[in-house]
């Protein structure tokens, strides 16, 4: 609404205004000024309707927002429920055991019992046993590496490094993040897997080893600067009590202020270790590709994630192997969903606690 | 426990934790080393212009260069506006209504998906339902259901929404509150506020966002493996439009057919080419090329954002 329709005209005054004063007055007391008629009925009905106008303008504007809004919650609604309608498709047409094992004549003819992901045999069997164990096999190494390394960096930041050194240092992490990951994977291929062959004399070139330093690199910044932040959300008055008792600085970090950032940096690890378990492109490249039930890291795997990235472009659209990957996909979205969820419910505590 | 010692035990904790967020600086230093010293030596004129030739083991990776930044620009269009907008109602107009509580919520839940996820609901719902939808009632026999650029596109669009609307938020609610305040006791109407007093302060970030939403879609491999990439395609993804009276035909963008992509093109070289031995200095040109690509994106975002703080400590 205009300013000025809220107010009544106001009267012509007597005796004319100075300027300054003369500035201020609206477009109808200048009317009313320079002598001709207060405004007409006619003039008041056009800038109601000029009125009626914008506001419908404001509200059409205000609708199409909404819209926008609706649409950005569609969108994303949608692969939630696409995901979970594949999911259960793929439950229906696939018996539940077959998840987990299979049983199989061996070369004597025997029945055993396998965990085997071998969906294109004239007997398929579908175990996602070898998947997850590969899923994990290079995600718990990630997570350890660029846990130490990002917890130490975090600390680094929030705590040791001074306003210049900060400034230095925050832009290399982001460096380190915008490198597209398929960049980070040809790096794995092609030169760290030898390097680390070299060193550790492995039998597989390509291991969940070399998957997990790689997927290390794309984590290490997510942990620092949640490490970083949480440290520094942590109240200074804390640090200056520790200080102020004499303790060093270390043991103010280690004692103090770790401890009571505890929960963000809890949040960090489990952030990092969804973002591990569903990195695609360095599995790929790095990690051999071979689907084992093994606890060994230093041996060929295959992860849910390569499973899809390298089965869904030659399936038949719409068997049982293609809704299979959907499961797949399916599982990993659920790992990753309650990985995350625990995080915030984790970050939400800690908010809640320091804000005491 | 002696001071000497607590003090010897703060000095090695201090080096220790310094020399590890070091590494970091060696880490970056090894990777971008490696790929820019091996990659400068493929680059050459030929390399960044001509199409592949002699089945991908020489000539030029231009198409894969022109399908990177189509692709791009395709996602930009489809991503942008709608996140920008949804961003402005939820900041501006539903303040910590349902809706605004939805959005975030689903904005949140979106950022964790692992982008395979994304490539499997490209090729599931955007190719085999939306496509195959559409063949069958324009009576096409197969047209919009097999991959293609704009399928690709679409499903990029949806990885980068979170982004996008994110940072358009951050830069939203940056605005400070007595702006606003001002013109609203100045009459203005709400929108009035949102172009005249909020947009023009959050502009900067908003473009920031837009620019780490491009490079991270640029970078993306997993959600474009099976919603349009092509393994080898010497022609440009063009259509011509013929202008009827002067006769000539205007290139455009094509967007039902499929492309060459950067990061696709390192994939298929590294992995699955005749001879990859051969081929690696054509991977790590390719890779060198994409880093650069993000990489200037990267900076573009960074020095813009400087500006921005540095003219928010001026005010």
């Amino acid at each position: 609404m205009r300013l000025a329709s809220r107010f009544p005209p106001r009267a012509a005054p007597a005796s004319p205004s100075p300027p300054a004063a003369e500035a201020r007055l609206g477009r109808d007391d200048r009317a009313a000024e320079t002598g001709k008629p207060p405004r007409s009925k006619h003039a008041r009905l056009l800038r109601a309707r000029r009125r009626g106008w914008r506001a419908a303008g404001e509200w059409l504007l205000e609708r199409f927002l909404f819209l926008n809004g609706v649409a950005a919650i569609l969108v994303i609604a949608l692969i939630f429920l696409f995901l979970f309608r594949e999911t259960a498709a793929a439950l229906r047409q696939i018996p539940l055991a077959s998840w987990w094992g299979a049983t199989e004549a061996d070369f004597d003819g025997n029945p055993v019992y396998v965990h085997l992901w071998q969906p294109n045999g004239d007997r398929p069997k579908y175990s996602l046993l070898p998947l997850v164990l590969g899923s994990l096999l290079v995600a718990v190494p990630a997570v350890l590496i660029a846990g130490s390394i990002g917890l130490a960096t975090g600390i680094y930041l929030a705590e040791i490094a001074g306003p210049r050194i900060r400034g230095l240092v925050k832009p290399v992490i982001e460096l380190l993040a915008g490198i597209p990951t398929i960049v980070i994977g040809f790096f794995c291929l092609a030169t760290l897997a030898t390097l680390l062959q070299n060193a550790t004399h492995t039998q597989f070139r390509l291991n969940a080893m070399v998957g997990a330093i790689g997927v290390s690199f794309v984590i290490i910044p997510v942990v620092a600067s949640l490490v970083d932040d949480s440290l520094r959300a942590v109240p200074v008055y804390l640090r200056e009590a520790a200080y102020a008792m004499g303790a060093t600085r270390w043991e103010t970090i280690s004692r103090v202020v770790l401890p009571a950032a505890v929960s963000g940096v809890t949040a960090a690890l489990l952030l990092g270790m969804g973002r591990a378990l569903g990195e695609t492109m360095i599995v790929l490249l790095a990690t051999g590709n071979a689907a084992q039930v093994t606890l060994n890291p230093f041996v060929s795997v295959r992860t849910m994630t390569a499973t899809i990235a390298a089965e869904l472009g030659s399936v038949p659209k719409n068997g049982p192997w293609y809704e299979a990957l959907f499961l797949v996909g399916g599982v990993l979205f659920t790992i990753t969903f309650l990985l995350n969820l625990l995080a915030e419910i984790v970050i939400h505590r800690m908010r809640r606690r320091l804000a005491l | 426990m002696s001071t000497a010692t607590r003090r010897s035990k703060d000095a090695v904790a201090t080096a220790l934790i310094a020399a590890v967020a070091a590494s970091i600086l060696g880490i970056v230093l090894v990777i971008l080393g490696d790929i820019f010293w091996k990659g400068t030596k493929a680059i050459s004129w030929e390399f960044l212009t001509q199409p592949p030739v002699q089945g991908m083991t020489a000539g030029g990776i231009f198409p894969a260069i022109f399908g990177t930044v189509s692709i791009t620009l395709l996602m930009v269009l489809m991503a942008l506006p709608l996140g920008v907008l949804a961003a402005i109602y939820m900041v501006e107009y539903a303040g910590s209504g349902s809706v605004a509580r939805l959005i975030r919520a689903a904005v949140n839940n979106l950022a964790g998906v692992p982008s395979i996820v994304f490539g499997l609901f490209g090729l599931g719902f955007f190719v085999l339902f939306v496509g195959r939808n559409l063949d069958r009632l324009t009576g096409k026999d197969l047209f919009f259901g097999q991959p293609a650029m704009l399928w690709a596109a679409a499903t990029l669009a949806v990885l980068v929404l979170p982004v996008i609307i994110v940072s358009t938020a951050e830069a939203l609610t940056g605005v400070p509150r007595s702006y606003r305040e001002a013109a609203f006791a100045l009459g203005a109407t709400r929108w009035q506020v949102v172009r005249g007093v909020v947009l023009p302060q959050a502009w900067s970030g908003i473009l920031t966002g837009a620019i780490l939403s491009v490079s991270r879609g640029a970078g993306e491999t997993a959600p474009i493996l099976f919603t349009g990439c092509a393994y080898y395609l010497p022609r440009l993804p063009l259509a011509y439009l013929p202008v009827p009276l002067l006769g000539v035909r205007i290139p455009m963008l094509n967007p039902f057919d499929q492309f060459m992509e950067l990061s696709y093109h390192i994939f298929v070289m590294a992995t699955q080419s005749h001879d990859t031995t051969l081929t690696r200095p054509i991977q790590y040109g390719t890779t060198l090329v994409l880093v650069a690509l993000t990489f200037s994106l990267n900076l573009a975002a960074i020095v813009l954002r400087a500006r921005l703080a540095r003219r928010e400590v001026r005010e």
